[in-house]
C-alpha cells in the first residue's frame, strides 16, 4: 500500500491486513510470528508478575499467613521459571527480534521462514507440556538444582521436557537469525553500517545456538535420573551433585546475556534518535556485543562459590567475572557521551531508555560484589542477589523491552501510543520499582535469605516496605498496558517515521506490508546519520 | 568417477584405522593406550569432516561456525575440570 | 570478511543463496549437537579421571569385537551416503535411491547389532544407574542411537521423495545437507567407539 493512500483512508493494515486465525496460525511472514511471541511472552510477564505479588503478599508478614510454606515454595518456582523461560528469553529476541532483523537489513523476511514457524509452535508444545507439569507443581526454584530435584515429589520430569523443547524453539529461533544476518542484508550493507540492535541480535543468537543445547542435556541427564536412576549427580552413586550446577550455570550465566543484549541493542536504537545525534562509539558499542557474549561463557563459577567448589575454580572465576565488565562499561560510557549534548527530547521510549541505563548502573555495579569471593561469602543467597537480578533483568532488560515497545509500537500497529497515560505509567513504574528492590538491598545485606516463606521479625518493616513498592510497580505495569490495549484500537494513525528514526525500518510505512519493501532498498551509508560531525560511515 | 574414487580411499583409509586401533587396545601401552585411541579416534574425524562432510571446499564462514563449537566444548571441559580435579 | 551483504532479494528468489544459506544452517545445527553431546562429554573427562579403575574394569564387560563391527557398519553407510550425494549431483537419481536403500540397510543393521548387545547387557544384569561407567554408557549410546534413528526416518522420506523425481543435478539440498548430517553421527561413533569399548 503506498502512502499516500495510507494518509487518506486512516491507516494502512500493511501485515495485518488478512483476518481470521488461519492466517495467524499458518503465517510465515516474519512480522506476525513476531507479533505471536509478543503477545505470547507477554502474557507469560503478566502471569509471572501475578506469582511475584503472592510472595510479596505472603512476605508482609512474618510467619506464614497466606500461603503453607510448601505452597510458598512452588511459587516462588513459577515466578522463576516462566518469567526466565517463558517471558524474558524468548520476549526480545523472539518477539522483537522476529519483528525486526528483516525490516533492518531490508530483507523480506528471515531465511528460514518455515522453521521459524515451527520454532514458534514448538515454544507452544513446549509450554503445553510445562502446564501439564502443574499436576504436581514445582517447589525446586528456576535453578532445579540436585539432589532435591532428582528426589521431589513434583513433576521434574515433564517439566523438563517441556524446557527441552522450548530451547530447541530458541536455538531454532537463534540460527535461523544467525543465517538471516549474514545472507540476506540489502546491497550495501556492510557490518560496520548493521544498526546497532542487528549486532546485539547476532551476538544473541550466537549464545542461544552454542549455550542452549547444554541445558538440553542438563535436563535429560535431570529426567534420566528419576527415570532410571542414573547417578550422574547422585553421591551415593559416585556422581557428583556439583557437576548439575556446572551444567546449568554454563548455560544460565551465557542466558543472562541472552537477556540483556537484545535490550542494549534496543537502547542503541533509541538514544541516539531522540538525542539527535550520531552514536557515539559505533563500533565500540559493536564488537562489546560480541565481547559480551564471548566473555560470557568465561565466568559460569561465580554462581558455586560457597557450593564447595576447589579454590583453584574459585580464583579463576572470581578474576574471569570481572572481565564482563569491561565490555558492558564500554557500552554504558558510550551511551552516555552519546546523551552529552544531544537535543534530548523526552518522549516516552526514551524516559524507558534513561531508566533502563539508570537501573541498569545500579544492577551492574552490585554484580562485582558478589563476584569477589569474599563479599559473595556473607551475600550469597539473601535478598541482595534478590535484588542485583531484579535490577538487570527487570530494571534493566525489562525496561529495555518497554522502551522498544514504546519505540515500536507504531511500526508494530500502525497506531501511536498515548504519550500521557505511557508517561504516568513510567513515573508510577520508576517509583514502584526502586521501592521494591532497593529496599530488598538492604533486607539482603542484613542477612534476609531468599527463597523462605517465612523470616525474623527484624525484617519486617523492609519487607512490609517492598511489598507496598510492589504494588504501585504493579499499579503502573498495569497502566501501560491499558494504554497498550487500548491504542492498540484507538491510537492516532501513526506515520511511517514519527520519531524521525533512520534505521531501515522507518522508511515503509507503519504497519509494513507483508514483504516488507516494494523494492529493496540499497544502502549508502550508516544508519545513525543526523548531519553534523560523525556523519557518514563509522 | 573422481569424487567416488576420493570417497573410496577416504572410507579405506577409516577402515584401516578401526582395524589399528582395534588391535592396538589388546597391547597394553599403560596411559598410552587411551592416548593412541584417541588421537587415532580424531584423526579419523576429521577424515570424515574434510572428505565426506566437505569441510575441505567450504568457505572460512562455514569453518568458522564448525570450529567455534569446538571452542566453547573445551571451555566447558578445562572450566569444570578446573574444579573437579582440585577439589 | 569482505561482506558487503546484498547478495540478492530474497532467499527463494535465488537458489543458489538459498542453497548456501542451508549449508550454513546445517553447519550451525550440527554445533549445537556438538554441545548436546558436549554436555555428556564432560562427564565422560571428568568420572574418567575420577575413577580409573572403575572404567578399566567396567569396559572389559562390553563386546569389543560387536563394537568393531558397528563402526565398520557406520563407516561404509557414510560411504554410501558420499556416493549418492554425488550421483545426485551428476543428476543420476537412480544411484541415489540405490544408496540411500544401502545406506538404510546398514543403519537398521547398526540398530539392531546394538539392540543385540543392549539385552546381552541387561542379562548380565547390566542397566543404566549400575554404576557411573555404564550410565554413561547407556546415556552417550543412547543419545547417538536416537540421532541414527532420526537419521534413518529422514532418509526413508528421502527415498519416497527421490522415488517422486523430486531431486535432480541442480536440486538436492535435502540430500545434502542429511548427508552431513549422516557423516556428523559417524563422527560422534568415532568417538564413542574407542571411548567406552577400547580403553574405558
Ligand atoms: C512484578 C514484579 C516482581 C516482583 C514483585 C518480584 C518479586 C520477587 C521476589 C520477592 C522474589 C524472591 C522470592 C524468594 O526468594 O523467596 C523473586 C524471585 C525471582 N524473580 Fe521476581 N519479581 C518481579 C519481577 C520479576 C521479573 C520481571 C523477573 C525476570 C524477568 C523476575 C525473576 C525472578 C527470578 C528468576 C527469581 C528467583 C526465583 C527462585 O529463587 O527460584 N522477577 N521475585
Ligand atoms: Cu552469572
Amino acid at each position: 500500500m503506498s502512502e499516500e493512500k495510507a494518509a487518506q483512508s486512516g491507516p494502512g493494515r500493511g501485515y495485518l491486513e488478512e483476518k481470521g486465525w488461519r492466517s495467524w496460525a499458518y503465517t510465515l511472514d516474519h512480522k506476525r510470528i513476531g507479533v505471536m511471541y509478543l503477545f505470547t511472552t507477554l502474557f507469560f510477564f503478566l502471569l509471572g508478575g501475578v506469582f511475584g505479588m503472592l510472595i510479596r503478599l505472603e512476605l508482609l508478614t512474618p510467619g506464614p499467613t497466606f500461603f503453607s510454606d510448601q505452597t510458598y515454595n512452588e511459587m516462588f518456582t513459577m515466578h522463576g521459571s516462566m518469567m526466565i523461560f517463558l517471558f524474558i528469553i524468548p520476549g526480545i529476541p523472539s518477539g522483537l527480534g522476529n519483528f525486526l532483523i528483516p525490516l533492518m537489513i531490508g530483507a523480506r523476511d528471515v531465511a528460514f521462514p518455515r522453521l521459524n514457524l515451527a520454532s514458534y509452535w514448538l515454544f507452544i508444545m513446549g509450554i503445553i507440556v510445562i502446564l501439564f507439569s502443574l499436576a504436581h507443581p514445582m517447589d525446586t526454584g528456576w535453578t532445579f538444582y540436585t539432589p532435591y530435584s532428582a528426589k521431589t515429589a513434583a513433576s521434574v520430569t515433564v517439566l523438563s521436557f517441556g524446557i527441552f523443547l522450548v530451547g530447541m524453539s530458541s536455538i531454532l529461533t537463534g540460527l535461523n537469525f544467525i543465517v538471516t544476518i549474514h545472507q540476506l542484508r540489502a546491497t550495501g550493507m556492510s557490518w560496520l553500517r548493521m544498526p546497532l540492535f542487528i549486532w546485539s541480535m547476532y551476538a544473541t543468537s550466537i549464545i542461544q545456538v552454542v549455550a542452549t543445547p547444554v541445558i538440553g542435556m542438563t535436563f535429560i541427564l535431570l529426567a534420566m535420573e528419576r527415570l532410571f536412576g542414573i547417578g550422574l549427580f547422585d553421591p551415593d552413586k559416585g556422581g557428583d551433585p556439583l557437576l548439575f550446577q556446572h551444567f546449568f550455570w554454563f548455560y544460565s550465566h551465557p542466558v543472562v546475556y541472552v537477556m540483556i543484549l537484545p535490550a542494549m541493542g534496543a537502547i542503541s536504537e533509541i538514544i541516539p534518535t531522540f538525542s539527535r545525534k550520531p552514536i557515539f562509539g559505533y563500533k565500540a558499542i559493536a564488537y562489546s556485543s560480541i565481547a559480551i557474549a564471548l566473555a560470557g561463557f568465561l565466568v559460569w563459577g561465580h554462581h558455586m562459590f560457597v557450593a564447595g567448589m576447589s579454590v583453584y575454580a574459585d580464583v579463576i572465576f572470581s578474576i574471569l567475572t570481572f572481565s564482563v565488565a569491561i565490555p558492558t562499561g564500554v557500552k554504558v560510557f558510550n551511551w552516555i557521551a552519546t546523551l552529552y549534548k544531544g537535543s534530548i527530547s523526552l518522549d516516552s521510549p526514551m524516559l524507558y531508555a534513561l531508566t533502563f541505563i539508570f537501573l541498569f548502573i545500579v544492577g551492574g555495579l552490585t554484580g562485582p560484589f558478589l563476584g569477589s569471593l569474599a563479599t559473595d561469602v556473607h551475600l550469597t543467597d539473601t535478598y541482595f542477589v534478590v535484588a542485583h537480578f531484579h535490577y538487570t533483568m527487570m530494571g534493566g532488560t525489562v525496561m529495555g523491552l518497554f522502551a522498544g515497545l514504546h519505540y515500536w509500537f507504531p511500526k508494530l500497529t500502525g497506531r501511536m501510543l498515548d504519550e500521557r497515560p505511557a508517561k504516568t505509567a513510567w513515573a508510577i513504574i520508576v517509583v514502584g520499582f526502586n521501592i521494591t528492590f532497593f529496599t530488598m538491598f538492604i533486607t539482603g545485606m542484613q542477612g534476609m535469605p531468599r527463597r523462605f516463606a517465612e523470616y525474623p521479625e527484624k525484617y519486617q518493616a523492609g519487607n512490609v516496605i517492598s511489598s507496598i513498592g510492589a504494588a504501585i510497580l504493579a499499579f503502573g505495569i498495569l497502566v501501560m498496558f491499558y494504554n497498550y490495549v487500548r491504542c492498540m484500537f484507538r491510537g492516532a494513525p501513526a506515520p511511517a517515521d514519527p520519531w524521525r528514526g533512520k534505521t531501515l525500518e522507518w522508511t515503509v510505512p507503519s504497519p509494513p506490508p507483508t514483504e516488507n519493501f516494494e523494492t529493496i532498498p540499497t544502502v549508502t551509508g550508516w544508519p545513525y546519520s543526523y548531519g553534523g560531525k560523525g556523519d557518514g560511515d563509522a | 568417477m573422481k569424487d567416488y574414487q576420493i570417497y573410496v580411499s577416504v572410507w579405506a583409509a577409516l577402515l584401516v584405522l578401526t582395524l589399528v586401533t582395534w588391535q592396538v587396545s589388546y597391547i597394553d601401552l599403560g596411559l598410552a593406550n587411551a592416548a593412541v585411541a584417541l588421537v587415532i579416534a580424531s584423526f579419523k574425524a576429521s577424515l570424515v569432516a574434510l572428505f565426506f562432510m566437505h569441510l575441505r571446499q567450504e568457505s572460512r564462514l562455514v569453518w568458522g561456525f564448525a570450529v567455534f563449537p569446538l571452542v566453547i566444548l573445551s571451555l566447558i571441559i578445562f572450566g569444570t575440570l578446573s574444579d573437579t580435579l582440585f577439589r | 570478511m569482505p561482506d558487503e551483504g546484498g547478495k540478492v532479494e530474497t532467499a527463494h528468489a535465488d537458489a543458489g543463496l538459498a542453497y548456501e544459506s542451508s549449508k550454513l544452517g546445517i553447519w550451525i545445527f550440527l554445533g549445537t549437537e556438538v554441545l548436546l553431546f558436549g554436555g555428556l562429554f564432560l562427564a565422560y573427562a571428568v568420572f574418567r579421571i575420577k575413577y580409573p579403575e572403575l572404567f578399566h574394569r567396567d569396559h572389559l564387560e562390553l563386546n569389543r569385537t560387536l563394537g568393531t563391527v558397528n563402526t565398520v557398519v557406520l563407516i561404509c553407510s557414510s560411504l554410501s551416503v558420499a556416493a549418492g550425494i554425488t550421483a545426485i549431483r551428476n543428476g543420476k537419481a537412480d544411484v541415489l535411491k540405490k544408496s540411500l536403500v544401502v545406506t538404510l540397510l546398514l543403519g537398521a543393521t547398526f540398530l539392531a547389532i546394538k539392540y543385540f548387545e543392549w539385552s546381552e547387557d541387561f542379562a548380565h544384569g547390566i542397566y543404566p544407574g549400575t554404576d557411573v561407567f555404564f550410565s554413561l554408557y547407556f546415556m552417550m549410546a543412547g543419545v547417538h542411537g536416537f540421532h541414527v534413528l532420526c537419521g534413518l526416518l529422514v532418509m526413508a522420506w528421502l527415498l519416497v521423495q527421490a522415488g517422486r523425481g523430486r531431486f535432480s543435478a541442480e536440486y538436492s539440498t535435502p540430500v545434502e545437507l542429511t548427508g552431513i548430517y549422516w557423516h556428523f553421527v559417524d563422527l560422534v561413533w568415532i568417538y564413542l567407539y574407542p571411548m567406552f569399548y577400547l580403553i574405558g
